[in-house]
């Protein structure tokens, strides 16, 4: 190595893992990705996957970060190096002063490495052909001899580790005592002829609480079971199948009848998107709380279904698990490009409930929120989280759940209240907040039946083209969703240490960057206030906030500034008051990146920083 | 117009079925279709089976996706919900409404347009996922409210009212029907009531994806010579295989048959279907008979009608997917939410 000096750093650092996809790389990374939040510390780590199944590259970027940052950072201080095909490309992303570490069984021209960064080499697959003899034992556990060289390099506990390994395999007992044996293959080797540990380290600590590890489709699936949904039709799509498979796991382990074994859900795999909306619809007019999820291409595709659940009145949930568009786009790369259809889904004028869960907590808690706003509302509510959020484990708040709460089923007329003569009409405003009532098929012999369609009627249901009753009800559909502004989530607000001029509005999965960027704002004397947006209809005081500050940055992972547009057009702001940060480019945003934006936009707005760094 | 009230004139002595209910009681809006429309005795034979089965009308949910067809839900069972749907997508939305509640009966009206052009794919699927329905296609060979397209069941070779030859092969529903795993199939004709309130009873008696293809000539559009979807076109060319009677476990059978005149089948419920032979060969529990039938006597320019195919012992979606015997839009709250303990329990596994 040249004078670079070598990175140190405890409890801070990115690694990524360059491996091919389908080896069984992801399982091993994840095993050790656990096995440092076992030392207390926190890690984010995020899959970089292609659209492919077995052969193409694949990455696995664990950022370890003491002080809790789950954001993405990018750059990379140890790669991982386990893919020949991106191996140039690899060897150039890491940090001067970075590590390499790789399999060293055949070796390597002098001119493949880098003279800046540290190189460690340990003979895998040569330790693996000695040690095996079923290829695909060589292949599995040649991943988990890695893990057990990183844990001797970064000075980790190996009896943390061997622990993970006996939780994940409880009751498969030859497999503990097989990958326990190729993890100390690892360790020993890397002890015997590598310094260790290297400069990076992971050191114990008390960050990560009584956090849990979880991807946000499998908290949306959870979310969908507490919420009380019955019916999921869906088409798989990346990357929101996930969500699916979620909601049948966790109904299979809480939802079997125990006397019988029968379920109390139903899960049925569409033909296409359209039919998995068009069963959800079917399945909520007739009184289940019913889902779908899906991503880009299958709300292109299920408009003018939305129309109808919109115009019919129909509540609906909807997980769309956002990747990069337009059409088939980036389909395993993050994006938040759906907002404006899914906002103003379906011809005519329509607009939707929009939920932006931050993280896997909220997309368990929004998610099951859903069910309650989509039939307090009789309405489509949209559940928008990404692929950052959806597929990737991330550490998060536990979940929680009062058991006094019951479902607000929202406005149902039953047999009783219609045999009381309680005024039936589907459409009808009895109640002022442009929620009309309905009633479920087969409640009453005589009574509260009607008609449910798409096309225009009357307060009672019946075919109508008349101008008044046509008003009527689109009057009565724009009351119904300023009543929405009042229940969806209220935005959450962080003010910045001074009072300021300016602020930010962000959501959904930027969360995470944004607070990283606040505190590197905050340090530099750079003052912003935050808000973040839960949902859309936006509440009042969305608006308020940016009434409050001259201009605000409006932080999108999107190239129009979808957002920025909603703001602009349901809050009737001067656009000039709206400042574009977006990154767009199916990376998950970071700190550095906005941070970075709105330090220079502010520049130019010949913003002097109250407090100047002091210079080193 | 629908939006007229129907007026509530009643005989006193009007007939009433076991439940109390006249006929009067099972009909809905007046119609809005064109005077003569095959559809509407569509309509009154559906309103007949159902007194006749004595269905409680709210136990009935109809459901229709876009077209002159897909408007006739509004005509029939006014004390049922119904649901008009998109264009072609009736079947979705009428699978979802049986997943949440087993319990009711599900009437499917769609058209050609509907379900053999645009929603072929739903009609499709619908009938291979085993939903427990009553399909019915009221068949005219064209569409009526943007003024008499051909759509995809007309004939080759048939002509439009304008004088335009249909160059495209026909899609004949009954055929994919049955080759996609309906477990009762039929056609009829919307002129032979005496055919057709039997076959619909049936269907709604029956377990699974029940489907009838009714001819219903369009008499704006296509019911002109060079037509093969007319009155007198369908008149002349109806081949039907049997005739249905069904008997319900109350009723007493009082008519004999000579042997071999007859076949007797059980339906899941306890319902008999009486068929009585017209074509001594014809086999309806043979599914690929059935299909062999229909094509040799298409080729020679034959509608096939009556009970093509019945299996009484098909399973449904419900049965598939072993639901829960109480309608899942039912379940309450306890039913459905593992609540608190079984949260922490999962936190701690996700530690």
């Amino acid at each position: 190595m040249s004078a670079t000096q070598a990175i140190q750093s405890s409890n801070d650092f990115v690694i990524k893992f360059a491996n091919v996809n389908g080896s069984g790389s992801a399982s091993a990374n994840e095993l050790f990705a656990r096995a440092i939040m076992r030392m207390g510390v926190p890690v984010a780590p995020r899959n970089i996957f292609p659209s492919n199944i077995q052969g193409m590259p694949t990455w696995y970027e664990m950022r370890v970060s003491g002080a809790g940052w789950l954001g993405r950072r990018g750059g990379c201080d140890l790669m991982v190096a386990m893919n020949p095909q991106t191996w140039d490309r690899d060897i150039a992303e890491i940090e001067p002063g970075g590590y390499l570490f790789y399999d060293s069984t055949k070796s390597l021209p002098r001119s493949r490495f880098r003279e800046d960064i540290t190189v460690l080499g340990i003979p895998l697959t040569e330790i693996c052909n000695r040690e095996y003899s079923d290829p695909r034992q060589r292949q599995l556990f040649k991943n988990i001899m890695y893990v057990g060289a990183l844990t001797a390099l970064l000075g980790m506990d190996f009896a943390v580790v061997e622990k993970l390994i006996a939780d994940q395999y409880r009751g498969k007992d030859k497999l503990i005592g097989a990958n326990v044996n190729a993890l100390k293959l690892g360790y020993d080797h890397a002890q015997a002829n590598l310094s260790c540990p290297i400069g990076l380290r992971v050191e114990r600590s008390n960050g990560v609480g009584d956090q849990i590890f979880i991807n946000g489709n499998d908290a949306c699936g959870l979310g969908a079971v507490y919420g009380g949904a019955t019916v999921a039709a869906w088409y798989p799509i990346t990357p929101s199948t996930s969500v699916i498979e979620s909601f049948g796991n966790y109904c299979r382990k809480y939802r079997t009848d125990p006397d019988n074994g029968m379920a109390r859900y139903a899960i049925v795999q569409a033909e296409d998107e359209l039919a998995s909306i068009g069963m959800v619809i079917g399945a909520a007019w007739n009184g289940s709380r019913a889902f779908t999820a899906t991503s880009g291409p299958g709300i292109s595709l299920m408009q003018e279904f939305f129309g109808l659940a919109y115009f019919a009145e129909v509540p609906v949930v909807v997980f769309d698990v956002q990747r990069g568009g337009p059409s088939t786009g980036m389909p395993t790369r993050t994006q938040q490009s759906d907002l404006i259809s899914c906002a103003y889904a379906s011809h005519g004028d329509t607009k939707h409930v929009l939920l932006f869960p931050e993280d896997p907590y909220e997309c368990f808690t929004l998610g099951a929120q859903a069910f309650d706003l989509a039939e307090r509302l009789q309405t489509p509510v949209f559940v928008m989280l990404d692929l950052d959020i959806g597929m990737n484990d991330r550490l998060s708040r536990p979940f929680e759940w009062d058991d006094q709460r019951r479902y607000d089923r929202g406005k149902v007329m039953s047999a009783e209240q219609l045999d009381a003569g309680k005024t039936f009409g589907r459409y009808l405003d009895v109640d002022g907040d442009g929620i009309p009532w309905r009633t479920i098929p087969g409640t009453h012999p005589t009574k509260g039946a009607f008609f449910s369609r798409g096309t225009t009627r009357n307060a009672y249901a019946k075919y109508s083209e008349a101008g008044t009753d046509y008003i009527y009800n689109m009057e009565r559909l724009r009351h119904k969703l300023e009543t929405a502004k009042k229940l969806v989530p209220a935005p959450v607000v962080q003010r910045a240490s001074q009072p300021s001029r300016f602020g930010a509005i962000y959501y959904g999965s930027t969360s995470p960057a944004m607070a990283e960027a606040f505190a590197l704002l905050e340090a530099q004397g750079v003052h912003v206030d935050i808000m973040r947006v839960r949902g859309f209809p936006f509440a009042d005081e969305v608006i308020e906030f940016i009434d409050e500050h001259d201009h605000v940055f409006v932080v999108e992972q999107n190239e129009s500034g979808q957002l920025r547009m909603l703001l602009i057009n349901e809050g009737e702001v001067d656009p000039k008051r709206l400042i574009r940060v977006l990154h767009y480019d199916g990376t998950p945003i970071t700190a550095a990146f906005i941070s970075g934006r709105i330090a220079d936009a502010l520049a130019k707005h010949k913003v002097t920083p109250i407090r100047k760094q002091v210079a080193s | 117009m629908t939006y007229l009230a129907k007026p509530k004139l009643l005989r006193a002595d009007a007939p009433k079925n076991t439940l109390g209910y006249t006929r009067r009681d099972y009909e809905g809006a007046i119609s809005t279709l064109c005077a003569g429309c095959g559809h509407d005795s569509i309509s009154a034979a559906v309103v007949q089976a159902c007194f006749d089965l004595d269905i409680e009308p709210h136990k009935v949910a109809k459901l229709s996706g876009i077209g002159c067809s897909s408007k006739t839900p509004d005509y029939f069972l006014g004390a049922s919900h119904g649901f008009n749907t998109t264009h072609g997508r009736m079947p979705s939305v009428l699978t979802g409404a049986a997943l949440a509640n087993r319990d009711l009966i599900y009437m499917g009206v769609s058209g050609d347009g509907d379900s053999a052009s645009i929603g072929i794919g739903q009609f499709a699927h619908a009938m291979r996922r085993g939903v427990n329905m009553t399909y019915i296609v009221e068949n005219n060979g064209v569409y009526g409210l943007t003024k008499g397209q051909f759509s995809a069941t007309a004939d080759k070779g048939s002509k439009s009212k304008r004088g335009v030859v249909n160059n495209d092969t026909p899609i004949d529903l009954v055929a994919l029907a049955l080759q996609l795993g309906a477990s009762y199939v039929a056609r009829s004709f919307s002129g032979d009531k005496e055919q057709l309130i039997p076959l619909i009873k049936g269907a709604l008696r029956h377990r699974g994806p029940a489907f009838i293809d009714v001819v219903s000539p369009c008499v704006t559009f296509n019911n002109h010579a060079g037509s093969t979807k007319s009155y007198d076109y369908v008149r002349e060319h109806n081949d039907a295989v049997n005739r249905l009677d069904v008997i319900l476990p109350r009723d007493q059978i009082n008519t004999s048959y000579a042997p071999g005149e007859l076949r007797r089948i059980v339906q899941h419920d306890g319902s008999i279907l009486h068929l009585r032979k017209l074509d001594t060969d014809y086999d309806p529990s043979d599914r690929v008979g059935a299909m062999n039938h229909l094509q040799e006597r298409h080729a020679l320019g034959e509608i096939v009608t009556g009970l093509l195919y019945v299996d009484s012992s098909a399973e449904e979606l419900h049965r598939h997917l072993n639901t829960v015997e109480k309608p899942l839009n039912q379940l309450g709250d306890a039913y459905l939410c593992p609540g608190s303990k079984a949260l922490e329990a999962l936190n701690a596994a996700l530690r």
